[in-house]
């Protein structure tokens, strides 16, 4: 939702990313407020997935110039970790597996890591099972998947429910979901959803990194920004998915490109 | 103005002279420990009969394809001396005792009773030590004691030339133990010492049972363990076996496991690797009989400049055998893993079903691992298949668990754990597994960037 004098959550600006020798974020500006759903399209290779890891602070990519600000700190200063523990999340379009590691740990691992930032104290397993077994509703998951090794076996739609299910104990400030419909029957994006507006408040933010409309039409964003050769062309409301849905990424890209040589 | 000094003349010895000399003072060493508390003829000649195999034989270097990549140079430059050996009671042995298993421990390779707890085995199974046992029981070990296929290997032999006693376990027929069995091989020495455990398993036909063979050290001593264990397995029965091998920093470790297996027998054997400073695991199933299941995994740890070597030989003659074979190393530091894995399957041994695996983590980049997987099969209809793979940790691995809050410190050490936990999750004793993840645990947390 869009709030009025909402606090600032992130603030990119002009942000210049590469791979090894290769830019892919070429000026990338981008403001999200406290309460806002966002949404990023574009064809692939716009560099969409390269800014939700660049936010998360993967090692691969270098942030060649620009500024990203996380609730008026600077983030490229800090550690993937730090900006974890800070309230940065990002629900991966593939999820890792860690066999012989147990859902429940991983989970409880992660989450007093954020405690202890917080200084706050760190829950036992007993206390921690609790709290967990509250939000398993959440994403509709059995506890028997606590048990199992970090997504082990799990199918695609439930790889996808844990990496919402971590979001819903992390409670990020700033939610990225990247390609998080990908490989989701319609009954599993339902569900994925679901979670995701259960945990969207006024408080935090979260940025959805998509292909199709598909996904939008459960998770309504307010605003909607189509991405092209590593930078945002154009930004509109959620009307704009459904222009795209109909005539593709071409007109959009036509007309940024008459925009910018007029 | 030079001064001359004259060097006292010495006499030199070609290397080979000097591992000649060397095999023959660990002979002497061997043979100067008698039969502790049993005068068998058998086991007089069967002691004799050894020390001569040793003696037809060279000792090992780098050129024999066996040890190719093994380097025992380190051992060779290390003189070693009959067992000093220091007393330790119930709280010194505490931290390695299995609350789940009855336990027969040996110190320094000699018994101690006051250690062990036999007490809730039944009262069927024949166990304890050799020199022990009724002359009836010890008899009947005749056939068995140093008569496996590959009896006759250098270190093999060494062992039993120097045989004194030895922990024994026959389970009679048809007979279950659900009570897992630890032999505890305990050193305490503080100086370079030959210490030779043994041990005998038979299991009847249709009988079952479980054991834990675990080295362990309390003293610091850059002893030599020169360890062989034998098992027959008889028809339609099952072992369970777990071998630890947690020696001290300083030790040589040199092993054997020699299995038998009869028709439709089931072996699995879980063998962890952490300790000593140059460790060898020969490990060698002989199939005797058709449609015998045989399941060995193995985890070998390694760092600072440790050298971990597993050797295994699955020597199958019958048909329908199924072996599964997993076998992973994790090296830090400069440390040196070298596994070969040899699956011999010749025409008689047709639809064999033979997997093995070998899955190697680097941790630093002089890390090292020499693995050769060695199948050869001359059957027509079997089904066979290999691998074995080198790797580091995953930069997207680490950055996942980053991205949820975990240090990247703590996100490799729960990586190597992980990699791990696969062979130890696979061990059947609950206190063991818990030992032995923390001991893993212990030592990823040193992993660097």
């Amino acid at each position: 939702m869009i709030i009025d004098n909402s606090s600032t959550v992130l603030s990119v600006k002009n942000l210049t990313a590469s791979v090894g020798e290769t830019p892919i974020l070429k000026g990338m500006n981008l403001e999200v407020k406290a309460g806002e759903i966002h949404a990023i399209m574009g064809p692939n290779g716009s560099g969409k997935s390269t800014f939700s890891k660049v936010l998360a602070g993967h090692p691969a990519y270098e942030v060649t110039g620009g500024e990203i600000q996380f609730q008026e700190q600077n983030l490229l200063e800090l550690e993937p970790e730090a900006r974890a523990r800070s309230g940065i999340f990002l629900a991966f379009q593939y999820p890792l597996e860690i066999p012989g590691v147990s859902n429940l740990d991983f989970l409880r691992v992660a989450y007093n890591s954020k405690r202890k930032h917080l200084g706050e104290e760190e829950l036992d397993a007993f206390d921690f099972d609790e709290l967990v077994q509250q939000r398993l509703d959440v994403v509709k998951m059995d506890a028997s998947f606590l048990s199992r090794s970090v997504n082990e076996g799990f199918s695609g739609g439930e790889k996808k429910r844990n990496e919402i299910l971590q979001m819903a104990l992390l409670e990020p400030k700033l939610a990225i979901l990247d390609e998080t419909d990908s490989g989701l029957d319609i009954d599993a994006l339902r569900i994925v959803a679901g979670g995701v507006n259960q945990l969207s408040t006024a408080e935090n933010a979260i940025v959805v990194i998509t292909h199709y409309q598909r996904l939008l039409d459960y998770i309504i964003p307010d605003y909607i920004h189509v991405m092209a050769n590593g930078r945002i062309i154009r930004t509109g409301g959620k009307e704009l998915a459904l222009a795209l849905e109909e005539r593709g990424y071409d007109w959009v890209l036509e007309e940024a490109a008459a925009g910018a040589a007029s | 103005m030079s001064t001359q000094v004259s060097l006292p003349s010495e006499v030199t010895l070609t290397a080979s002279e000097k591992r000649a000399a060397y095999l023959a003072d660990l002979l002497t060493l061997a043979q100067r420990s008698p039969l502790s508390g049993i005068d068998r003829p058998w086991l007089n000649e069967l002691r004799d009969h050894a020390a001569l195999r040793v003696q037809e034989q060279t000792f090992p270097t780098q050129r024999d394809e066996e040890w190719r990549f093994t380097d025992l140079s380190a051992l060779l430059q290390t003189p070693l001396e009959a067992v000093k050996t220091q007393k330790i009671g119930t709280t010194a042995i505490a931290p390695f005792v299995l609350p789940e298993a009855d336990q027969l421990v040996f110190v320094d390779g000699v018994y101690a009773p006051e250690l062990s707890d036999l007490t809730h085995l039944p009262a069927s199974l024949i166990v304890g030590n050799l020199s022990a046992l009724a002359e009836q029981h010890s008899d009947r070990l005749q056939p068995y004691l140093g008569q496996q296929s590959g009896a006759n290997e250098i270190f093999t032999a060494l062992n039993t030339a120097g045989l004194t006693d030895a922990a024994i376990l026959w389970v009679p027929k048809g007979v279950a133990i659900d009570i897992p069995i630890h032999l505890l091989f305990l050193s305490t020495v503080s100086h370079a010492a030959l210490i030779q455990p043994r041990v005998l398993v038979v299991a009847e036909t249709n009988s079952a049972v479980t054991l834990i063979e675990d080295y362990g050290a309390i003293g610091s001593g850059s002893y030599l363990t020169n360890a062989v264990t034998e098992i027959w397995i008889a028809d339609n029965a099952e072992v369970n076996h777990t071998r630890v091998q947690r020696d001290g920093h300083h030790a040589f470790h040199i092993g054997k496991t020699a299995v038998s297996q009869a028709r439709t027998s089931r072996y699995t054997c879980n063998a962890v690797s952490l300790g000593a400073k140059l460790s060898r695991h020969h490990l060698e199933i002989y199939q005797t009989g058709a449609q015998t299941e045989t399941t060995l995994n193995g985890l070998t740890l390694l760092h600072g400049e440790q050298i971990g070597d597993t050797h295994s030989t699955i020597a199958l003659t019958q048909p329908h055998g199924t072996t599964r074979q997993l076998h992973k190393c994790i090296i830090d530091d400069k440390g040196h893993a070298i596994f070969n894995g040899k699956v011999f399957v010749p025409r008689a041994a047709q639809l064999t079903d033979a997997g093995q695996l070998n899955r190697n983590l680097l941790l630093s980049s002089k890390a090292r691992v020499d693995t050769k997987p060695q199948l050869e099969i001359v059957a027509d209809n079997v089904k066979c298949t290999h691998g074995a793979t080198v790797g580091q940790l995953e930069a997207d691995e680490v950055f996942y668990l980053q991205s949820r809050g975990i240090d990247a410190a703590d996100a490799r050490q729960l990586l190597v754990y992980a990699f791990a936990y696969e062979v130890i999750e696979k061990i059947a004793i609950a206190s063991l597994r818990r030992t032995l993840s923390e001991l893993v645990q212990c030592r990823s947390m040193a992993v660097r960037n």
